[in-house]
């Protein structure tokens, strides 16, 4: 196999658009999104990253610009080497990417779950539907609009919701949880303070 | 009707190549959500013709609980009891998964002692949860004796673990940058007496098994994943290297010290049910030697990171007498542990496969986005190809011989 400085520099040759992702521990790029699927199947062929490990994707904030990015992570079963390839998926209201159930049939369910709580749609899936939550979730839960808590919502079964006029709420939190906030800020803002402490148990929310 | 899949017999495949007026309805079965034979929440949506398996579905998302979700509202030793509730027949092992991934976006290493332990710890999850693996596999074929040997045994290693954490089965033993305790007095020692009474048993238990007639016949071909569908598929752990790819992440990208541990990783040749159970027995055994070695040439010292004073809590008498102690003490306990920004991916050879932690953060004490890698979940993705053209009953033989825990698939 080849060092995987290597990879990078080939890749680079190949997709102009690729570029060194800044990375804690293996070697990442970056990748336009019309490039992925062709830089993914390069990789593959070329270089024996055989195994996809994983596909997810990150939101980066509501108001975020790019605010979603798909990332592959791969793993060569003979150089024994992982890759992390990154793309910023173009439209933040709609995302989407193509998918890579052609070269990897592990793609399928990873790109349901990332659809199912990212929200991302994958272009050319086979079977895009949920597959952690229910179909018909009106919601991806990991964005980060979603609240910890949970969004009212009607029961998946339409007969059992209106025989008992049950649905499916928000967690009590009592007004936690209790956490600072992540990212670097100012001691004060990380001061730790419940998500939303305008209601709990005993006082309902106001609308 | 052609129909491209292997069937288990030529009379099977004959009835399904028949003419159309002879074909009959096909029929739509729901196996589980609760089936014995599903081992906690998974539901197949089968197709039936007569007792063919012609479409299998799985359904998941019964035991989903948002855990990476809650691991963004929290900070990262708060998430490690969470890890317990992933793989919830090797929590050990997840507990030093995740501090792992933490700790290389922290950039702390453990000293050797610490190293060990982790090791230690490990090996023993990975006996415990093969264990279950193995005796559920072998009650799903009909042999329920082994079942309740593998419990005797998980009982006596449960006892090491309470004694070890304080809790039978939720761990939660690892911190950031080390474990939560160093080992208790004697505790290596009656590891080692367990090793010992235990090789001769778990050699009694595969005895009851390998040559077994019922056993083979049950499992002997039976739901064969070649190794080109098992690396396309993600499968990774037993059941990639009982289609005989010799993939360990503990020899191939060793972490905790397992490079100065010898062992040997057992591969299958055919991929059917009966390798993957070869396979689990065999890494019993090397999961023994392993335990053995570790304890062996236990080093002395600290069993946390020398930087990991900003994570752990200082002592108690530190707290109430010195002003530094109290600041950090509070810092730690309300903000989290402070953590460089940054992006990490770590994987462990888990029980069950590879359980991959990926870190996105931000910088402070809260993860912005960890993503579960679980083992189950890309193992079971193979279930729709591999169940398809097989006996009814033997979807049974080749869901145990994947060996899967849905805590983990849902998360």
């Amino acid at each position: 196999m080849t060092a995987p400085v290597d990879v990078t520099a080939a890749l680079q040759a190949k997709f102009p658009s690729v570029t060194p992702r800044p990375s804690g521990d293996h070697v990442a790029v970056n990748v336009a999104a019309a490039d992925a699927v062709a830089a993914l199947k390069y990789l593959r062929d070329e270089f024996a990253y055989d195994l996809l490990v994983d596909v997810t994707a990150v939101d980066w904030a509501e108001n975020a610009s790019p605010r979603f990015t798909v990332v592959w992570h791969l793993l060569s079963t003979s150089g024994h080497t992982y890759l992390r390839v990154a793309a910023d998926c173009a439209n933040d209201a709609e995302p989407a990417m193509a998918t890579v159930t052609g070269l990897w049939p592990a793609a399928d369910w990873h790109e349901r779950e990332t659809y199912d709580l990212m929200g991302i749609t994958f272009t050319d899936h086979p079977d895009l539907r949920r597959i952690l939550m229910w179909d018909g979730y009106p919601y991806h839960p990991l964005r980060k609009d979603f609240p910890l808590a949970g969004i009212e919502t009607a029961l998946p079964d339409i007969e059992v919701a209106e025989e008992t006029g049950a649905a499916v709420l928000p967690a009590p939190m009592m007004g936690g949880p209790f956490v600072a906030s992540s990212g670097e800020m100012n001691l004060t803002e990380a001061e730790p303070r419940a998500k939303d402490e305008s209601w709990n148990e005993r006082s309902a929310k106001r609308e | 009707m052609a129909t491209e899949f292997a069937f288990p017999d030529n009379a099977a495949k004959t009835a399904a190549n028949a003419p159309a007026e002879f074909q009959t309805e096909k029929m739509s079965l729901a196996m589980g959500p609760s089936h014995p034979s599903t081992h906690g929440v998974l539901r197949l949506q089968l197709e039936l013709d007569g007792e063919i398996v012609t479409k299998c579905d799985p359904v998941l998302g019964y035991l989903h609980r948002g855990d990476e979700k809650i691991a963004e509202n929290m900070t990262y030793n708060q998430f490690v009891p969470y890890t317990d509730r992933l793989d919830y027949l090797a929590p050990l092992a997840n507990n030093v998964a995740y501090a792992i991934a933490v700790e290389k976006l922290a950039k702390l290493e453990l000293p050797p002692r610490g190293q060990a332990i982790r090791v230690i710890i490990s090996e023993l999850a990975r006996i415990s949860s093969h264990l279950l693996g193995l005796g559920a596999f072998a009650m799903d074929t009909g042999a329920w004796t082994v079942f309740l040997y593998q419990f005797t045994e998980r009982e006596k290693l449960y006892k090491l673990f309470e004694e070890l954490t304080g809790a039978r089965f939720t761990t939660s033993y690892t911190r950031i940058g080390g474990v939560a305790r160093d080992l208790p007095e004697g505790w290596t020692g009656r590891v080692e007496a367990f090793c010992e009474q235990f090789l001769p048993i778990l050699d009694e238990m595969l005895e009851m098994l390998t040559r077994n007639k019922i056993f083979m016949d049950r499992t002997v071909g039976v739901g064969v994943i070649s190794r080109e569908d098992a690396i396309g598929y993600g499968l990774t752990g037993p059941n990639l290297r009982g289609s005989g790819v010799p993939l360990d992440l503990r020899k191939d990208k060793p972490y905790s010290g397992y490079e100065q541990y010898d062992f040997d990783v057992p591969v299958g040749t055919k991929g059917d049910s009966y390798d993957r159970y070869l396979v689990r027995g065999e890494e019993m055994k090397q999961a023994v030697r392993i335990v053995r070695q570790a304890i062996a040439k236990l080093p002395g010292g600290e069993w946390y990171a020398k930087d990991a004073v900003r994570i752990f809590a200082p002592r108690k008498e530190k707290v109430l007498t010195s002003m530094e102690e109290l600041i950090n003490n509070f810092m730690i306990v309300t903000e989290g542990p402070q953590m460089p920004a940054g992006e990490v991916y770590f994987e462990a050879e888990n029980p069950k496969g590879a359980l991959g932690f990926y870190v996105v953060s931000k910088g402070g004490g809260v993860p912005w986005r960890l993503k579960i890698r679980s083992p189950s979940f890309c193992n079971l993705s193979i279930l729709p190809k591999v169940c398809q053209g097989n006996l009814m009953s033997d979807v049974v033989a080749i869901l145990g011989s994947l060996d899967f825990v849905m805590g983990e698939c849902d998360r």
